[in-house]
């Protein structure tokens, strides 16, 4: 079972009191309306999908009740950060670096 | 005193005799012993048969790697656990065991059969076998493999024991109590941390107590260990036997089963059997040490064939000698101390047979002394003796070729191949390994989590050199959480460090292909099955463990693995560490059902909410179902009256007069805030904007892809505050997506969300006399059908409580539902109840309001539709606020998928014999008399009986269903098709005139 840092309650806690909502960083686009078929199956349904590091939203479902957004390497299942909601998207290499320094003693 | 018992040896209490049965006779064994070892003591190394072949095996080892000598345990009534390795169970008074896969009996077994036929089993013979025709698969197929493919009996009975489940929080983990993980406690307690350390033995020791010979610091091992617990504890140390960590999790979480009391005589009343703990360890020291690898030859799997690290332990720890003749082959020096020490104690040693052309020269000297004959440079290429060994076929090889073969008689063969490291949890980490050519085998190499390991799990072997590191790896451990630890240097003396080399198949002068050399005991993979595999085109290891089952069984290849990797690298010419190795997964022993589940059974599985008003219906007879956690009243009969006549009862008195109905699970939630109607208009289909305070719709809620996630009824109680209700099961899911949306999407919009589903009891009252039961109890309210018509809401005083008033119909009947605070709802139901009696009041369940519901076409949300239906699929079009910019799921109405030609529409189905129940669930085509299979164009999702309608009656979805009305369709059933047409929805009172009463 995973730990996780929910950034609104600053504290790190079991995964099971949080559900997982997807990848992050894909907004509903302001007027539906003006999509095109293929723009909003886009939107609906096209994913990343990456194996590696990985942008996703969590719900602290059993806590605060926020939504706030991660970064999670599918392969080692490692969380890189957690932050809000309306922060923006952080820089990848510079979270890579942080990670490589954390990495266990050998 | 038993034959192979040598008095006064080993750590078993030999002035306190047990009895055990095994196989229905009475056995005498030590306090201390397991069964293994108390059957070796009086003579029994036939302990089961094997899986696929059903050949007579003996124990190979004497823990929990043990993959042949499987029993069946019975401890009293409903205690029987089969698959339980006799070499971890400990024996008691009373315990009855019995051994496995055998029939008619141990020593004669028919199965055996499939031992002389061994040529057609070779490698992937299910998958040849089986393959064709079709139809023999239900009728032979399936029932021969399963009742071939026994390891052991299911037990039958409900299992009456209590499993317990914690958490522990703690600084330093060591997993495996022997000599590095004693150190690495010693080394992180010193430095002020708190340190657990687990041993999946009964006593914490590991090698040491089977090397009694060794002195530490001076002191004889035992002594030494004596004290060193006594100083962990001073050093409070937790110390943990009989628990083994069967999984290593992300971040350090490990968990941990600890048996409790299958060791014991008398378990105290209510014990828990065994305890699952989740632990989380700030860092974690693996010391599980390393696992003996068997040599690979013909034979090497009859009863009194052992590993000779085991047939030591066996000796020391238990006190038994496993043979009076024993035989070494070896390719490793350990297996001349256990030699030595069976000498010492009185068993005869025929030979020890090397495979290396020098071993060590110190052996050979004690050899000498003691009067052994030492065949350095030979093989073993045989046995002999079916129900127990009677002698080892050897032979030298010189310069590659094997010569003459000589016959050795013995009742025991010990056999050594070397030693692997138990890995397995640090695989469960997904840490890397590095191939060692020097010691032929996988070591740790990169490390994912928090975690050292130490000792021979990291291939150092000896006492001293485990001592050592585990010292160095509990001040690391240490070091990494910012303490600083004393390590303390222990002097070893006796100790027995060796080295060795390692073998593919063993060389011999037959014909290989018809060798029983096994690799993997339990699944019985023969290195001939490997060899097969690769021939027949296996090149990863992981396709070659699948199809030979190599390394598939129970144990999970903890013997078999290198040897089956060494024997499929040999094979595709290329290294081991280029062919890899499979991955281990948790649980590392056979871990029981109980275990995992803990507290979470029966009533425990899983919460069961109950409404104010169960206790009610308890007590008045309901029957209740399961709708999500919720358990609802199903419905309530009357003396003697079956599911079926109640509910038509219950139907028919509501639609006559009255009828009640309790609810309350439905989902609330209350929108409030200045931007609340934009936020309901945004969410659900409908427009909300010129719904009036005091007004209620009917809300369709779909997601973005454009189908239906929920409805309910919404009233809007004031300009800046709505009711919502969602079907029972959707509650937490709407809050959910609605908070999704509030939070993420439109985080300006002025709203706040709360979910009041358990602050109110909802009674609902349906029937032309539903106003004439209520008038009387509301104050303050007009609520005659002008001044409150259908789809009205408003708070009022109800029966002297605070209420939420709807005028609302799930039923087509004139209906009401009053909300009043949770703690209200039991005593406003008995006095509606009680005041109803003037008008045959009728409580009603879930069944009732499903069939009152399905004969005016109202959906169900999750039965009728099955998040593939739109709106317009469901007939629900009107629901659909067309001119506004948008709601959630407005744009994917428009996909061409969502209005192409064919989709699955809602439509009614009428039986063309009238009388005729559909199936919920079955499946509708057009033409029965298609071949099969036939094209089926829907399914049926709600079927019930209606004594309004006069006859059964179905909801289904069709494809092109609204535009087949009257047609026929047919639905194949087992014993006939039934004929039936499609019509509208609504079954009853379609003009709606019994609303507007
Ligand atoms: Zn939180």
């Amino acid at each position: 079972m995973l730990l996780v840092h929910c950034p609104y309650c600053d504290e790190t806690l079991p995964e099971l009191e949080f559900t997982y909502g997807g990848e992050a960083h894909i907004a509903r686009p302001e007027n539906p309306a003006d999509k095109t078929d293929d723009e909003w199956r886009d939107f609906l349904f096209i994913r990343t999908n990456v194996k590696g590091p990985h942008f996703e939203r969590w719900r602290h479902a059993h806590g605060c009740g926020r939504f706030f957004n991660a970064v999670r390497d599918t392969v080692s299942d490692r969380f890189l950060t957690t932050y809000k909601a309306d922060a923006p998207r952080p820089d990848l290499a510079v979270l890579l670096a942080d990670a490589s320094m954390k990495e266990p003693s050998k | 005193m038993t034959t192979f018992r040598v008095p006064g040896r080993g750590r078993v209490l030999h002035n306190r005799p047990v009895s055990f049965t095994f196989d229905g006779m009475t056995y005498q064994g030590l306090e201390g012993d397991t069964v293994a070892s108390a059957l070796i003591a009086n003579g029994v190394q036939l302990m089961g048969r094997s899986f696929k072949y059903h050949r007579p095996r003996g124990p190979m080892a004497a823990g929990s790697e043990e993959p042949n000598a499987l029993i069946g345990t019975r401890r009293g009534k409903g205690r029987f656990e089969p698959n339980t390795r006799a070499t971890v169970q400990e024996i008691w008074n009373g315990l009855e065991t019995n051994s496995q896969n055998k029939y008619p009996s141990l020593k004669f077994d028919v199965g055996a059969i499939n031992d002389r036929a061994y040529m057609l089993f070779s490698a992937g013979f299910y998958y040849k076998t089986f393959m064709w025709p079709r139809s023999f698969w239900d009728k032979y197929y399936e029932p021969f493999i399963r009742a071939a493919a026994g390891l052991g009996v299911s037990p039958s009975e409900p299992d009456p024991d209590n499993y317990a489940s914690r958490y522990l929080h703690t600084d330093v983990l060591i997993i495996g109590a022997g000599p590095a993980g004693l150190a690495s406690a010693r080394a992180a307690a010193t430095a002020g941390l708190r340190v657990t350390l687990v041993d999946e033995n009964s006593e914490p020791g590991g090698t040491l107590l089977s090397e009694p010979q060794a002195s530490l610091d001076g002191t004889p091992a035992w002594d030494w260990l004596s004290a060193e617990l006594d100083a962990l504890t001073d050093l409070d140390v937790r110390i943990m036997t009989r628990t083994t960590a069967i999984g290593y999790y992300h971040q350090n979480m490990i968990a941990l089963c600890q048996k409790l009391t299958d060791h014991q005589e008398k378990p105290a009343e209510g014990a828990p059997r065994e305890r699952m703990w989740r632990v989380r360890a700030k860092q974690v020291i693996l010391a599980q040490g390393a696992l003996e690898k068997p040599l690979v030859f013909d034979g090497n799997d009859r009863p009194g064939v052992m590993l000779a690290g085991s047939a030591q332990t066996y000796l020391n720890r238990y006190g038994v000698r496993v043979g009076n003749k024993a035989v070494i082959v070896t390719s490793h020096d350990s297996a001349w101390y256990a030699a030595f020490d069976l000498a010492s104690a009185g068993t005869q040693i025929e030979a020890i047979v090397d495979t290396r052309p020098t071993p060590n020269a110190d052996l050979i000297k004690e050899a000498a002394a003691r009067g052994i004959t030492v065949l350095p440079g030979h093989t073993a290429t045989g046995t002999s003796g079916r129900l127990r060994i009677k002698s080892v076929r050897v032979n030298k090889v010189e310069n590659g070729k094997v010569l003459n073969a000589r016959n050795i008689s013995c009742d025991s063969l010990l056999i050594c191949g070397g030693w692997t490291p138990t890995l397995h949890l640090f695989s469960h980490t997904k840490g890397s390994l590095k191939w060692d050519d020097e010691s032929q085998t996988f070591l740790p190499d990169r490390i994912t989590e928090e975690c050292q390991i130490a000792g021979a799990g990291r291939g150092l072997w000896g006492i001293a050199s485990a001592l050592n590191d585990g010292a160095v790896m509990g001040a690391a451990a240490a070091k990494a959480l910012g303490k600083s630890a004393t390590t303390q240097t222990v002097t070893v003396a006796n100790d027995r460090p060796g080295t060795g080399e390692s073998h593919t198949e063993l060389p011999t002068d037959l014909d290989p292909g018809k060798a029983r050399a096994f690799v993997d005991y339990q699944n019985d993979v023969t290195a001939k099955d490997l060899r097969l595999a690769v021939r027949e085109g296996m090149r990863s290891i992981e396709h070659v463990k699948r199809y030979t089952t190599n390394g598939m069984a129970t144990d999970q290849g903890k013997m078999s693995n290198i040897n089956g990797l060494n024997i499929a690298a040999d094979a595709l010419g290329k290294k081991q560490p280029e062919v890899g190795l499979t991955t281990f997964r948790p649980p590392y022993t056979p871990t029981s059902f109980g275990a995992f589940a803990g507290y979470h059974k029966g009533e425990h599985f899983e919460v069961t909410r109950k409404t104010p008003i169960d206790s009610w219906a308890e007590e008045n007879g309901a029957v209740f179902e399961p709708v999500s956690l919720w358990r609802r009243a199903w419905y309530f009969p009357k003396d003697g009256e079956d599911m079926d006549a109640a509910v038509r009862r219950e139907c028919r008195e509501t639609r006559k007069s009255l009828g009640m109905f309790d609810a309350s699970t439905l989902g609330k939630i209350e929108v409030v805030g200045p931007d609340a109607v934009e936020f309901m208009n945004r969410m659900y289909t409908n427009p909300w904007t010129k719904l009036a305070p005091g007004r209620t719709r009917y809300g369709l809620l779909l997601g973005d892809d454009g189908f239906i996630r929920d409805d309910g009824v919404i009233g809007r109680l004031s300009d800046d505050r709505f009711h919502i209700t969602t079907t029972t099961g959707g509650a937490a899911r709407v809050l959910n997506m609605m908070e999704d949306y509030l939070q993420t999407e439109w985080p300006d919009l002025k709203v706040w969300l709360t979910s009041t589903t358990e602050q109110w009891s909802t009674i609902a009252l349906n029937g032309p006399n539903a106003r004439n039961l209520i008038e009387p109890f509301v104050e303050g309210l007009d609520i005659s059908d002008a001044a409150f018509p259908h789809m009205s809401i408003a708070e009022c005083t109800f029966a002297g409580f605070p209420a939420r008033l709807f005028r609302v119909s799930f039923t087509g009947e004139l209906g009401f539902e009053i909300n009043v605070p949770a703690r209200h709802g039991r005593a406003l139901w008995e006095k509606l109840f009680d005041a109803g009696q003037k008008y045959d009041i009728c409580p009603y369940g879930t069944e009732t309001m499903h069939v009152l519901r399905a004969e005016k076409g109202f959906i169900i949300v999750g039965q009728d539709t099955d998040g593939t239906v739109t709106p317009y699929d469901a007939g629900a079009g009107w629901a659909i606020g067309k001119n506004k910019p948008d709601f959630v799921g407005m744009r994917a109405l428009n996909r061409p998928d969502l209005t192409a030609e064919g989709r699955k529409q809602l439509v009614g189905l009428l039986t063309e014999d009238g009388t005729s129940k559909l199936e919920e669930g079955a499946q509708i085509v057009l033409d029965p008399n298609q071949p099969i299979p036939m094209k089926m164009v829907g399914h049926v999702t709600s079927s019930y009986h209606s004594d309004a309608a006069g006859r059964p009656i179905a909801l289904a979805l069709v494809e092109g269903g609204h535009g087949k009305t009257g047609d026929t369709v047919y639905i194949p059933m087992p014993d006939r098709t039934i004929k039936a047409t499609i019509t509208g929805t609504t079954f009853y009172d379609p003009e709606g005139a019994r609303l507007k009463l």
